[in-house]
């Protein structure tokens, strides 16, 4: 490819052919430095800004972000055939890879169509065709953030969060839970089920609040995850049929009389149900111990 | 058609008017236009002709194209795409690899329209600053995107790729991107003569290694007729291709066969001599 060029220059060079070669040698390992540079700049800049934004999601069927941003050309056909506007194309500057598809669910959600035209509409497999059940999405979750200013945690009866779900019921389900405060009113606290939200973003979009409580987040940011190897003792029991250990001694429970304290309308006391003792047995429990039982450990959800 | 106009021409060679001294250069706005306005109709008037971008677009629901260099980078990565993009990267590829690999940089490239108006600039404002970099870093630029694509697993080339961020900006929204191309202008203008489009751009690398056996070319068919007034050379984007062709340097041929060549036609426009024609590379004749 250099040589190709190198005849044509020493015909018309007087000076000897090593003072020549020098200068081709040079001229290469410009071009090859620069060129080095600025590649090696781009995948500088490309490693130090592919994080995505907390408030970006990915359209449905979205590969993991490393991967969606091999596959994704930034052609923005995904954006052309969604019908409610929800997809933007980033550009340089934005907090999101430039080019790639994006939406923020509190100014656009996504209308979860049934037949992901943005799925169908993506050239490469960025969104994966794989998806064509649109409950089966997962842009992103979403998480009640702020239990400070969520109005069915002050006890109100709001649940707009819970009404707009596309998958109500098995998304968001509104948890009864005793009002301390009033000491004689029951919460209704919206809860999010990882399993069933699709980060859809309705939720976040038609939460009342100026800001707002309930915000939904790449699956990524939102979502923590436990070691592959713990195992749930009671889920083994169930699916064992029986104990896998054999018969556990049974100790007595004091100071928590009465059926699973703090269900009662009646009692002040809310203590943690406490499911966590029985599963590690060693080093947590002894921080529990150091309160005495029974008494109020200012709990609250 | 060509050469009719040719004959015509000649009998008023010194004295031609403002069509005849820009018809390549119109039709090449136009073609830049129209490819452009393709995208637009959807979004401005709801008539859908071709939606996406350079980077991969669907025409009348039908057409898929694709952008070869991406897919490549995209396959570097390690993702294997879906048949539309293969498809379309293939038409792509064919048609370039056949008319003229870097057709695509002076008849479609929205980059282009920028980096001549900076060379048009410089020469208008006569600013002969800076100091242009190795024309072949284009080509080591080309290598390092696809070594860049293996080894970080992601597109790194289209974060800044200035062609695709000004063509999805100019039918998506600008923003940033606007810096990227006005930093072009000002390189081209101040820091190094056609510094982007001749010396660095990766993607005029890329077709222009695919133009290397294309079909469309240009041929300094008249040279007898040449008075070396140099006009063609002080305003080729690719001055180094006229020489071979039109003073026999190194070939015979009055074609000019360096893929480095864009066909942009300008030659044609600008020679009063009327040496230059557009034709292609089985056409051999010169007066």
């Amino acid at each position: 490819m250099d040589t190709g060029k190198k005849p044509a220059r020493p015909a018309a060079a007087e000076p000897p052919a090593s003072v020549a070669r020098r200068k081709f040698i040079n001229s290469v390992a410009a071009a090859a430095g620069g060129g080095c540079l600025l590649a090696l700049g781009a995948g500088l800049y490309s490693k130090s800004a592919s994080a995505l934004p907390a408030q970006a999601l990915r359209p449905p069927g979205a590969l993991p972000e490393a991967d969606f941003l091999a596959a994704c050309v930034r052609c923005g056909l995904c954006v052309r055939d969604c019908p409610y506007d929800t997809l933007r194309l980033a550009d340089l500057g934005d907090p999101v890879v430039a080019g790639t598809p994006y939406f923020n669910a509190r100014q656009v959600p996504c209308e979860m169509c049934e037949d992901i035209p943005c799925v169908k509409a993506c050239p490469t497999g960025a969104l994966d065709r794989e998806l064509t059940d649109i409950n089966k999405a997962q842009m992103g979750l979403a998480a009640l953030v702020d239990h400070e200013s969520c109005l069915n945690f002050l006890g109100l009866r709001c649940d707009v969060c819970y009404r707009v779900c596309p998958v109500i019921d098995k998304a968001i389900t509104l948890e009864t839970q005793h009002n301390p405060r009033s000491d004689r009113h029951a919460m209704l606290l919206p809860t999010v089920h990882s399993d069933a939200c699709t980060g859809c973003g309705k939720c976040e979009k038609s939460c009342v609040l100026p800001e707002a409580a309930i915000k939904v987040f790449p699956r990524k940011l939102a979502q923590g995850a436990l070691p592959a190897h713990y195992r749930k003792g009671w889920e083994e029991k169930a699916r064992h049929g029986g104990s896998l250990i054999g018969e556990q001694v049974e100790l007595p429970v004091r100071g928590f009389e009465g059926p699973t304290a703090g269900r009662s309308a009646t009692e002040t006391v809310v203590a943690p149900a406490a499911p966590a003792a029985p599963i590690v047995p060693d080093a947590p429990s002894a921080a529990p111990r150091k309160a005495p039982p029974g008494i109020n450990s200012n709990w609250k959800p | 058609m060509a050469t009719s106009t040719i004959s015509v021409d000649t009998l008023k060679a010194s004295r031609r008017g403002f069509l005849a001294r820009n018809r390549w250069l119109l039709l090449r706005r136009a073609s830049q236009l129209l490819v452009l306005l393709a995208f637009l109709t959807g979004p401005w008037f709801g008539v859908w002709i071709a939606k996406g971008n350079l980077s991969s677009s669907l025409t009348l629901g039908v057409l898929p194209l694709t952008d070869p260099l991406l897919v490549l980078q995209t396959l570097a990565t390690g993702h294997l795409p879906y048949s539309s993009a293969l498809i379309g990267a293939a038409i792509v590829l064919v048609f370039y690899l056949l008319f003229g690999g870097r057709l695509f940089c002076s008849w479609v490239c929205p980059v282009n329209v920028v980096t001549d108006a900076a060379a048009w600039s410089r020469r208008r404002l006569g600013i002969k600053t800076g100091r242009v970099p190795d024309a072949n870093t284009r080509n080591w630029l080309l290598g390092g995107i696809l070594v860049a694509a293996a080894v970080t697993g992601t597109l790194v080339w289209e974060w800044v790729n200035p062609v695709s961020l000004l063509h999805r900006g100019l039918i998506f929204g600008m923003g940033g991107g606007l810096f990227v191309i006005v930093g072009i202008f000002i390189y081209d203008l101040l820091m190094a003569s056609r510094g982007w489009c001749g010396h660095l751009c990766p993607m005029g690398a890329f077709y222009g290694l695919l133009g290397k056996k294309s079909l469309v070319r240009i041929s300094a068919a008249n040279r007898k007729a040449c008075d070396d007034c140099m006009d063609c050379f002080a305003v080729c984007p690719e001055p180094q291709v006229i020489r071979p062709a039109l003073k026999k340097v190194g070939q015979e041929s009055p074609l000019i066969l360096a893929s480095d060549c864009t066909t942009c036609g300008r030659c044609i426009d600008v020679c009063d001599k009327q040496v230059f024609k557009m034709t292609h590379r089985f056409d051999q004749r010169s007066e």
